[in-house]
């Protein structure tokens, strides 16, 4: 047997046509229907094949995400397979996801038969020839890019889940993430998967399967946190011969990319979820709504659902339950407004991408009016382990309204960027520095972006706060689909709300007032900050700051209050939440005209230290302005009226004469 | 029922019912823009936000049902500011040229900013840039004004089924436009001028010919002419505050007297032409078994949607020109070849009830030897305007009679201004040229009323006519496409593009109330009721103009003055 697809022997019948109720268990357990030894020795063995416990050949896993792949991953591949031809060495190469550990990216395993799996890290092309020396001829450890073994803890290789960066994190959607072939299902079946769906269809009616959910207490992962097992039964109670499933895969926060991550390393369990879900409400089919800019994933999403088909997994009539259903992917234009359900059906049904007023709710009149739900990546991830490991077990884990874990995706000023999943509770602080690794370059900690361009910016005062639905709202954050980026001193949190302002200006749909004349107007405001205005002299424009700094907050209420959708409602955030812990830097703007973190160029202000200027002449032939004078060996000025603060004299001078304030 | 309490007030509403709405029923008025009776509400402008305790933010009332034991504020401080704020940044995007913008004192956004006390500029900044599209030859549209309410998409999409305009870019870019931003000229408009009745300021707006009227007035060679549609005199009270449906047929032809017109006559008699003309043609299909069933033609955005969206279908549709090009081709050969003027010198200006009319004024094919049979078309409100301009005191004018012999009209000519009117004077004249005996009753009230079909059948002499209108050009689809599939069972069929007839046609004053054109309509019946004559074939200076000049009916000459011809217009879009 190379696959499960393959009949152990004639007594074996499933196919897409004559399906078998037993097929995923016996996958497992096989064969289930009749008793013979040669057979279970087929599927024991194919069973050890898929897991890696039996092997002849060495393999060697290579993380090829699009974080790994950005990082070279491609490369090392061709570079390892140049270098096994060199040696003429039969190796297996297998390629996986990824394991969420982006900055150490490329990540490459090596198992040799009977040995541990072992992870090695940031190996680019030059280190190919030398780790393919160590570890498939010498049969030892690349000692210089070791990461950690998959094996038992010893004090020479620890165990990847002692190192920092994994200690913590608990997980239950990325498990299978950087560890299987995400292109095939057979790893996937034999790691678990669709013991979930066997169990739902076989033992669960769709009414215990909604209970199941509703007691887990499981949340959308969205942004939102409503509770999935309500969605799910408010549509399972609706008599309509036509109901909806969708997976809102359409992640557009900028530094988000758990579900990215997700749909590359572990289609199929996404699948599941989707297929535990439509038989749950009754949906017949299901659309994933993935954005364009996620190639990667729509490929691999597409041939996990073509191998769904073949297995029929997906289809009519699934695993003999009567159950029928199937999935297609629509990719989306790339619009933030489109992650919004009722503009991302508007989205599938051809429409142009603008929320309608609410309600009646997707649940009640989704795509093409029928009952729909709608949940995220995350979520789906999510209800396969619920199912088969039960709610309880699911609902031990977090805090008291929020449970499970959550996959936060980390950047900015961090040590250690890429993705974690935490269990909630877990506070902000212990992300930042023992999961993150801390601010890298000794600088200090300033604040952290998390919930994406609708969250908020928390300072270290608050950084003790548990990562949980609830207590994000209070600190003036939210959950939000996981962004989590992390900024040090050398950030300017005017500088920061005018960026996360003119994304949510220019993703604004156009379609309600206060959202797509508001924002603009807040992002005019913030902008005339760093402005100077002395130089044009225009007093009325200097006006203009102020007046609109004493707008600003009604302005922001307005459109906290009024907007049509999520993304205006909370379009006001990363003001709303500048003002309330930033409040001295934004006063430091506008009185003092300064920029401590010296990002605003126009507030800076450039001077040559007398005392170290030694006339070498650099700065003033850099000066693309024309604004330092100066004699040859003599000190050199800056005429401030004519300097356009590019920085270049700052750079240029070898002997740092220039101060910036 | 449920039972909620609005500012206070206990309220009994219906299930389902609006907040909007129920407030309303106890006359709590709460603002709206984008609202639109009828439709699925879309929630865009937010102004009609109101308080419900226990929810989070404001809730826009004409989206949301009533609930048991809601309490809604809608005048709390909250919403006040709430809806102050909207105002004003939809005010900083907006030219703010009331002055000399058309819809001074007449702008949803201007009354709003009076409502509201707006006295200061919060929220300046960059204002949005459009050019003015001036392509089409009825209409402007001015984006800089828009406030994208979406009205107009919704008119032209939901209501007409057209889709001309849409909404295009997102956020502060939005824009309502045609395709690929072209123009309305080279789009699928039909130039009906229902998305100005809509529209909330001018960013909507006929395309005026009132310095052409003018210049030929003052032009002393010119001998003016202008002729009033039947539609017109029932609605132009309402810029004077007359009650809706007011009869101010007099006064109109004084005041255009008074102008400078040299002589004004009336639309109704070319209708009544027109019914002679269409009904003889009816016949004479009927009799050698031609093309059926028949489309009436007196309604130019018919005919262009025809022609750009079924050209093959163009066969069905009557070669009858519209009653007013009827009568301005009359002016220039009949008449003046009866007073002994050039007719290079006769201006021939209609007062229309309708934007397209300036379009179909302009087409080649109602154009003899480089003379157009009418030279400006006036819409009522541009009519309106001129008489501001000239000191009219329009309430105290003395009424006039229309001059003739062009003048004289009968009531079946009055009814052509509303849905069903042209059916019902053409039946009439039909029953009696195929029977040789009268109509049994005049009023023929299965084509009467609002609804998008209606349908009848009339018995002449054994054989059954089965006549339907279309009441819409939203409603039209169903009808050709019976015909291209063979199996339309109808004979004579009219079809009017604006919902309601010319009475509701775009050039209309503007209003948002369909109770006023129910009033305009009646109006129209109460003509036709007094009438004497009530029968097109009763006309005595029809029968004179047939004797004197174009001999009988679907004559050489007749056919020459009165009918036209059509284009595929579909071909020549595609081009484009």
């Amino acid at each position: 047997m190379k696959s499960y697809l393959e009949k152990c022997c004639d007594q074996c019948w499933h196919s897409v046509d004559t399906p078998c109720e037993q097929f995923v268990a016996c996958c497992i357990e096989g064969p289930l229907c009749h008793k013979d030894d040669e057979c279970t020795r087929k599927y024991k063995s194919l069973h050890n094949h898929l897991k890696n416990i039996e092997h002849e050949l060495p393999i060697i896993f290579i993380g090829m995400g699009t974080c790994g792949l950005a990082s070279g991953a491609d490369k090392v591949k061709k570079t390892i397979e140049e270098e096994l031809g060199k040696l003429n060495v039969n190796v297996l190469i297998v390629p996986t996801g990824c394991i969420g550990y982006c900055a150490k990216e490329p990540i490459i395993d090596v198992k040799l038969p009977g040995k541990d799996r072992i992870s090695y890290c940031e190996v680019f092309p030059k280190d190919v020839h030398e780790l393919i020396k160590t570890t498939i001829v010498d049969r030892s450890i690349f000692k210089k890019k070791l990461l950690g073994t998959y094996g038992n803890h010893s004090e020479n290789i620890p165990n990847i889940n002692c190192t920092p960066f994994f200690k913590r994190q608990q997980k239950i959607v990325l498990e299978n993430c950087g560890i299987i072939n995400p292109d095939s299902i057979d790893e996937y079946i034999a790691y678990g998967g669709f013991k979930a769906l066997d169990k739902a269809l076989r033992i669960l009616t769709p009414e215990k399967a909604v209970m199941e959910i509703k007691e887990s207490g499981l949340r959308g992962r969205g942004g939102g946190g409503f509770s999935t097992g309500i969605k799910w039964e408010l549509a399972h109670r609706k008599d309509s011969h036509d109901k909806y499933i969708i997976c809102n895969a359409d992640e557009g926060d900028p530094g988000a990319f758990m579900d990215r991550s997700v749909l590359e390393s572990d289609p199929y369990r996404v699948i599941e979820g989707m297929i535990i879900g439509a038989y749950a409400i009754g949906a017949s089919s299901g659309y994933i709504y993935c954005r364009a800019e996620y190639p990667l994933a729509i490929e691999r999403l597409n041939r996990a659902i073509k191998k769904c088909r073949e297995y029929g997994l997906l289809g009519k009539n699934i695993l003999n339950s009567d159950f029928d259903f199937d999935l297609k992917i629509k990719k989306g234009a790339g619009a933030f407004v489109c992650g919004e359900e009722t503009a991302l059906i508007a989205s599938i049904e051809g429409k142009r991408g603008m929320p309608r007023p609410r309600p009646p709710y997707p649940s009640d009149s989704g795509l093409w009016g029928k009952p729909t739900v709608i949940n995220n990546v995350e979520t789906f991830a999510n209800v396969g382990n619920i199912i088969s490991k039960g709610a309880q077990w699911f609902s031990s884990i977090g805090t008291e309204s929020s449970k499970g874990t959550k996959v936060f995706a980390l950047s900015g000023k961090i040590a250690y960027s890429g993705l974690v999943e935490v269990p909630m509770g877990v506070t902000l602080k212990e992300i930042v520095f023992e999961i993150g690794g801390g601010i890298p370059d000794n600088k200090k900690f300033k604040a952290v972006q998390i919930g994406g361009p609708s969250g908020g910016c928390l300072p270290e005062s608050v950084i003790d706060t548990p990562v949980d639905y609830e207590s994000l709202k209070k600190v003036g954050a939210m959950m939000g689909s996981g962004g989590f980026v992390v900024m040090d001193e050398d950030t300017c949190m005017v500088d920061v709300a005018k960026y996360f302002l003119t994304f949510i200006k220019n993703e604004s749909c156009g379609k309600c007032v206060p959202c797509r004349e508001g924002t603009k107007r807040m992002l005019e405001i913030i902008e005339r900050i760093p402005v100077r205005y002395e130089t044009n002299g225009n007093k009325i424009d200097q006006l203009q700051r102020f007046k609109g700094m004493i707008h600003l907050q009604r302005l922001a209420d307005v459109i906290h209050d009024t907007s049509l959708c999520g993304l205006g409602q909370s379009a006001p955030n990363p003001i709303l939440s500048g003002l309330r812990y930033f409040r001295d830097e934004y006063e430091e703007h506008l009185f003092e005209r300064k920029c401590e973190a010296k990002v605003c160029k126009p507030l800076l202000t450039y001077e040559i230290d007398p005392e170290i200027c030694n006339g070498c002449g650099v700065c003033l032939r850099k000066c693309p302005a024309e604004a330092i004078v100066g004699e040859k060996k003599q000190v050199h000025h800056i005429i401030e009226l004519k300097c356009t603060k590019c920085g270049m004299c700052f750079e240029s001078c070898r002997f740092e004469a220039i101060n910036v304030n | 029922m449920v039972e909620l309490i609005i500012n206070d007030i206990k309220v009994k509403a219906e299930e389902g019912m609006t907040i909007l709405d129920a407030a309303k029923s106890v006359g709590i008025h709460i603002p709206t823009l984008c609202h639109m009776k009828d439709l699925f509400p879309t929630g865009a402008c937010r102004i009609c936000v109101v308080e419900i305790e226990g929810m989070r933010g404001l809730t826009p009332s004409c989206a949301y049902p009533v609930m048991q034991g809601m309490n809604v504020k809608t005048n709390s401080p909250r919403v006040r500011i709430a809806r102050k704020t909207i105002i004003e940044l939809l005010i900083e995007n907006h030219p703010q040229d009331c002055l000399v913008c058309v819809r001074n004192k007449n702008c949803e956004l201007q009354d709003l900013s009076g409502a509201y006390s707006i006295r200061e500029h919060r929220y300046v900044g960059e204002k949005k840039e459009h050019a003015i599209d001036i392509s089409s030859a009825s209409m402007e549209r001015d984006p800089a004004k828009c406030i994208l309410c979406g009205r107009c998409v919704r008119t032209c999409g939901e209501i007409q089924k057209i889709g001309a305009i849409d909404f295009t870019n997102r956020g502060f870019v939005s824009n309502v436009t045609t395709p690929f931003n072209k123009g309305l000229n080279v789009s699928d408009c039909i130039l009906c001028g229902q998305c100005i009745l809509v529209c909330p300021t001018a960013a909507l707006r006929e395309k005026s010919h009132a310095k052409e009227v003018m210049n030929a007035i003052n032009d002393k060679t010119k001998f003016t002419i202008a002729q009033i549609a039947p539609a017109v005199r029932a609605s132009l009270g309402e810029e004077y505050n007359l009650p809706p449906g007011s009869n101010v047929t007099g006064q109109i032809i004084a005041g255009l007297k008074r102008l400078g017109f040299k002589k004004v006559f009336d639309t109704n008699f070319a209708a009544d032409l027109t019914i002679i003309e269409e009904a003889n043609e009816l016949i004479h299909r009927i009799t050698n078994n031609e093309t059926l069933p028949m489309f009436t033609s007196c309604c130019p955005s018919w005919v262009k949607y025809i022609e750009q969206n079924r050209p093959e279908l163009l066969n069905h549709v009557s070669s009858c020109k519209s009653p007013h090009e009827m009568e301005g081709a009359l002016l220039k050969t009949y008449y003046a070849k009866k007073m002994g003027i050039d007719p290079k010198n006769i201006f021939v200006v209609s007062v229309m009830p309708c934007t397209v009319k300036k379009f179909e004024s302009d087409r080649p094919e109602l154009t003899e030897e480089h003379l157009a049979d009418v030279d400006a078309v006036l819409t009522t409100r541009e009519l309106v305007r001129l008489f501001k301009v000239a000191g009219i005191d329009f309430n105290d004018l003395p009424e006039d009679d229309f001059d003739n012999p062009l003048g004289e009209s009968t009531g079946a000519a009055a009814i052509f201004g509303t849905s069903g009117g042209v059916m019902e004077a053409a039946l009439r004249t039909a029953y009696f040229k195929l029977s040789g005996s009268e109509l049994p009753s005049f009023e023929l009230n299965d084509i009467r009323g609002s609804s998008g079909i209606k349908e009848s059948s009339v018995n002449i002499n054994g054989t059954t006519i089965n006549v339907a209108v279309v009441n819409g050009i939203g409603n039209v689809g169903k009808v050709l496409d019976e015909i291209e599939k063979g199996d339309s069972k109808y004979h004579f069929i009219e079809v009017m593009a604006c919902p309601g007839g010319c009475i509701n046609g775009g050039g209309q004053p503007i209003h948002q109330k369909p109770e006023k054109v129910k009033k305009r309509v009646q109006a129209l019946y109460d003509i036709d009721d007094k009438m004497k004559n009530r029968r097109s074939h009763e006309n005595e200076s029809v029968k004179k103009i047939y004797k004197e000049f174009l001999g009988e009916p679907n004559s050489h000459l007749a056919h020459e003055i009165l009918h036209t011809t059509y284009i595929n217009r579909k071909k020549i879009l595609e081009e484009v």
